[in-house]
């Protein structure tokens, strides 16, 4: 073995960060590159939903909190496509990737948010669910990454108390509050569920990537964690989840069958908003490019002039 | 201090901020989406500020009177309603806007009133960046490329009638350094800088907003924001 790849090698097993400047397997930076450029276009995908909800938020307070919200993700877009700058790609080449389809979003914002209580249910469920998939790759081998996720952690925890406040202040309010909120927890349960992946058994990246150090839990085992964490949540809101088959045994929540085949049509591009999300982006992202055509030019012409 | 004086000062804000955070998740690219909504949560704080002060003489609270005037209850300057248009319009009508408010807010602070003193102290640091925002993004259009420079000028056109209003406050007690001279200054050395022309004045000068006239804009804004409050009356949200 050559001794760049015995140095990476030593560093994965002594639980060390790669940094930038490191030599690591291509596999290893395309795999990084893939999941980080995933998750910045999941932040700013996930931007949609939200703030489709900001010029009818019911209080000043509650527009404050979303206006707020929505602009973390838009940082945590940021900071993620910083961090996968790191490994040598381009930020308008991974929003390129983006907008013709070669690079993917988390499908949990291919759901539309049709009720003001949908922005509860997403911040107490979907920020929750991706906190459970989020906090170990705060130890991710990829240092850049791994420090992005410490500070994305710590706010998403924040958005998720703030869903939870939104839909507990609702389920607790008038009977149509909390009809409201009972139908947005019904139809983003499920969904959730599947943000974690599919089965096991039919992951496809997930043993490399436990074995880079880059995924430290299996998708099962995170859906689990997820399930046991928001199941007494629940009912602490008042609200039930829409599984007749949850049941508590030998110390887990065992929850009923995952329809598999809505996540695979929802990732091969059929879900109610697929088209729709990848669409509003574009032309945010065409109608700005005179925008930045604009600061380019004037960087250069002042640049010419110092 | 007069109550429907502080209430078009906060509607100004609220109006502004609304229309400033319509940009979120479509502005130029993310810098933008986030510095945009900053300014708008800024406006929004004072606007909470301003009508909670307001609400106090009035016997109303903040959300009440966000949500519960009409459009013809409404005081903020038409300035503040207009829609966005594209990204030079949005500029242009912050720059005009903020330009105003910092020479607004540095008066007031050191005014009779000690509560809005206060508010307007915390919030002058807070336009004197959005005005410095608007006219970095100003000298970027103006002097970026033709097409830029064609749309920031367009902007500024549209947008500029409704500036005579700003100095026509007749419910006001004139604020020591608010003149439009003053501001002209200040927006027109920005405009220089930014090889764009200040615009002539033609002579129409919308106006009627403190008295609650406004463009037709305002009630589709109006009809969007209050929507779900008026449609459960007395929820708590």
């Amino acid at each position: 073995m050559n001794r760049p790849q015995q140095q990476f090698d030593d560093l994965i097993a002594a639980d060390e960060r790669i940094e930038p400047r490191d030599w690591m397997p291509e596999g290893y930076r395309r795999t990084l590159i893939r999941q980080m450029a995933q998750h910045a276009h999941s932040e700013i995908i996930g931007m949609q939903p939200e703030a489709n909800w900001i010029t009818r938020a019911p209080s000043l307070r509650r527009k404050a909190i979303l206006i707020a919200k929505v602009q973390d993700e838009a940082g945590h877009g940021l900071y993620l496509y910083a961090a996968a700058e790191t490994l040598g790609v381009r930020r308008e080449d991974l929003l390129d990737a983006l907008h013709t389809g070669r690079q993917r979003y988390s499908s949990i914002f291919n759901y539309p948010t049709l009720t003001w209580a949908d922005v509860g249910a997403i911040g107490w469920l979907v920020d929750g669910a991706a906190i459970v998939n989020q906090v170990p790759i705060c130890r991710s081998s990829y240092g850049p990454y791994a420090r992005a996720m410490v500070r994305i952690c710590k706010e998403e925890s924040f958005h998720q108390r703030q869903g939870f406040e939104l839909l507990h202040t609702l389920a607790h309010g008038t009977p149509e509050q909390h009809a409201m909120a009972q139908d947005a927890v019904d139809r983003w349960w499920w969904p959730s569920l599947m943000m974690f992946g599919p089965p096991d058994a039919e992951s496809t990246h997930g043993e490399q990537s436990m074995a880079w150090k880059i995924k430290r839990h299996s998708n099962d085992e995170l859906r689990q964690r997820f399930v046991d964490m928001t199941v007494p949540q629940a009912s602490a809101l008042g609200l039930s989840l829409p599984d007749p088959s949850l049941r508590f045994e030998a110390g887990h929540w065992v929850y009923g069958e995952i329809d598999w085949d809505e996540f695979a049509q929802v990732l091969a591009g059929n879900g109610p908003c697929n088209r729709q999300r990848l669409e509003h982006r574009r032309a945010a992202h065409d109608d700005g490019a005179w925008v930045r055509e604009a600061a380019d030019a004037y960087a250069a012409k002042h640049e010419a002039a110092a | 201090m007069n109550a429907q004086y502080v209430l078009g000062l906060g509607d100004d804000c609220l109006i502004s901020s609304h229309r400033l955070a319509e940009w979120s998740g479509r502005a130029p690219g993310l810098e933008e989406d986030v510095a945009l909504a900053n300014i708008a949560l800024d406006q929004l704080g004072q606007a909470r500020m301003l009508l909670q002060h307001a609400g106090s003489l009035l016997g109303q609270t903040e959300d009440e009177l966000a949500y519960l005037r009409g459009e013809r209850e409404f005081r903020n300057v038409q300035l503040a309603e207009l829609p966005n248009g594209d990204f030079g319009h949005t500029i242009a009508r912050l720059l005009c806007f903020s330009s105003y408010q910092v020479a607004l807010y540095s008066g007031l602070a050191a005014g009779p009133d000690p509560a809005l003193a206060a508010i307007a102290g915390k919030a002058v640091k807070e336009v004197r960046y959005h005005r410095d925002y608007a006219s970095q993004w100003t000298r970027r259009l103006g002097d970026g490329t033709a097409e830029s420079h064609r749309r920031m000028a367009a902007g500024l056109a549209a947008v500029w009638p409704y500036t005579y209003e700003l100095f026509e406050d007749r419910h006001a007690e004139p604020v020591p350094g608010l003149t439009r001279a003053g501001w002209l200054s200040d927006v027109g050395a920005v405009l220089t800088a930014a090889t764009l022309e200040v615009p002539a004045d033609d002579g129409w000068h919308p106006t009627g907003g403190r008295d609650g006239l406004h463009t037709e804009a305002l009630g589709y804004l109006l009809a969007e924001m209050q929507h779900l409050h008026r449609a459960h009356p007395g929820a708590t949200w």
